[in-house]
């Protein structure tokens, strides 16, 4: 009796117990350190892990943050609402995110400019680029295949009439569609600067005015007329130091191309 | 000591437990992607298995076997493995987190790894002696780790090179493993030749 039925169950309980035990001593001593801090900061940021906080990914930033006391004002995408709860999280005086907004630098649309060449090959906008620069006739301009409207999670990038265009509204500032870019038509500028340059070419103006219609032709009429001496032609085109402009909106009425633009915020 | 060897070898080359006897083909399959995490996948193998044969063995021959109670050994010797598995899988979290991470699901597979419980069952099956059962297991593990890396390099070069698409990802991988395993069998008697 004891030894068909009740000595296999004690026997099986009992080294159940020792294993349980076992484990449970190893878990405490090997526990990962994974303090209450890290885990309330890395859930405050949006977890996109786009790196534009200059880590690798939000885990790393979160972690920065609670052991060697990084600003926590990094995160672009998660804004005032993310570094104002990680600030009182971390019992630290809290900082504004200068917000950022991407611009797409080109104002090739359909009509305004027009084809090297055929293109049927992969439809990405980084495969064309390898062809002759890309099939539009401009070499700096958008390819419109729409490498960074993939890269966007925010759906604040669409192409709009062969041209990559950015909502404002929408844009949270994390550099993802930058990246892709192949041309680097896309940059980040201050979310208040509402008034951009949107041509990227350097070529002279006689020949910009060959390949696009919207193009700048470094006629420098924009900087004789800023009167916050905000605006240069360098390189064949013109650009603005947002440190200095005013958003006035002078240029955009004096540009003969209409290539600077200004949008309402 | 050429007893010793005779296992050793016949475990790695000729009874591989992936190529030959098909077991453990989960993770032979699952983490042979990368060289990296396969060698970390049979490192932790090895432990297991050496670690569970050297627990399992005398439980057996001192509590199970006297007693008539060898129907229990499966499930005693699961819950042994299960604990080394355990105890692994918290020393990687610890220590090596990015290892962890990379062998993901496959950690906690290692408990119903047939290869593991293989090689508890086979040695007492066998009628080996502790330090042969210890043996044969590190044989077992080695061969699984020798598996494992040689799969791995393939799978490479597989998932460099251009196939039909009816062909990619799976199905060459599962010709492939088919041709390595026939390979293996070439290895059948040359450990006793050697040893004469």
């Amino acid at each position: 009796m004891f030894v068909t039925y009740i000595f296999p169950i004690l026997l099986f309980v009992g080294l159940g117990i020792i294993a349980g035990l076992l484990l449970a001593v190893a878990s405490t001593v090997f526990a990962v350190k994974s303090d209450e801090k890290t885990k309330a900061v890395r859930e405050a940021l949006p977890g996109i892990n786009c790196g534009v906080c200059g880590f690798s990914g939000c885990d790393q930033y979160a972690e920065k943050i609670v052991k060697e006391g990084e600003r926590v004002n990094r995160c672009v995408p998660g804004g005032e609402a993310a570094a104002q709860k990680i600030s009182k999280i971390m019992g630290v005086s809290f900082q504004g995110v200068s917000s950022k907004k991407a611009v797409v630098h080109c104002g090739g649309v359909c009509g305004a400019t027009g084809r090297k060449y055929e293109y049927h090959g992969t439809p990405t906008c980084a495969a064309c680029n390898e062809l002759y620069a890309g099939s539009g006739q401009c070499d700096y301009g958008c390819i419109g295949f729409g490498d960074c409207v993939k890269a966007c999670r925010y759906d604040a990038i669409h192409l709009v009439d062969g041209v990559a265009r950015v909502d404002p509204k929408k844009c949270v500032g994390c550099t993802m569609c930058a990246m892709q870019c192949p041309k680097h038509l896309i940059n980040m500028v201050d979310a208040d600067a509402t008034v951009n340059v949107i041509c990227s070419s350097q070529n002279s103006g006689k020949e910009t005015r060959e390949r696009c219609k919207n193009g700048c032709i470094a006629c420098k009429r924009c900087e004789k007329t800023c009167p916050h001496d905000a605006i240069h032609v360098e390189g064949n085109l013109a650009r603005i130091d947002y440190d200095k402009c005013t958003r006035c909106g002078e240029c955009v009425k004096v540009c003969p191309v209409g290539c600077i633009h200004s949008f309402e915020l | 000591m050429k007893e010793m060897m005779v296992i050793l070898l016949s475990a790695i080359l000729v009874d591989n437990f992936v190529l030959s006897k098909f077991m453990g083909v989960c993770p032979f399959l699952g983490v042979s992607k990368k060289v990296d995490s396969a060698f970390g996948m049979s490192l932790a193998v090895i432990f297991v298995m050496l670690m569970a044969t050297a627990v399992t063995y005398p439980i057996y021959t001192l509590l199970l076997a006297p007693y008539g109670l060898e129907y229990l050994r499966i499930v005693v010797f699961i819950l042994i493995i299960a604990l080394f598995v355990q105890l692994v899988e918290i020393v990687l979290k610890r220590f090596i987190p990015s290892l962890y991470k990379a062998l993901g699901v496959y950690l906690p597979l290692i408990t119903t790894n047939c290869a593991v419980l293989g090689v508890t069952l086979l040695n007492i099956d066998d009628g080996y002696t502790f330090s042969q059962s210890l043996v044969s297991a590190l044989g077992g593990g080695l061969g699984f780790m020798l598996a494992l890396i040689l799969f791995a390099g393939i799978r490479q070069k597989i998932d460099s090179s251009e196939l039909p698409n009816a062909f990619k990802g799976m199905p060459a991988t599962l010709v492939a493993a088919s041709i390595v395993s026939v390979s293996f069998g070439g290895f059948s008697g040359v450990v006793e030749g050697m040893f004469q």
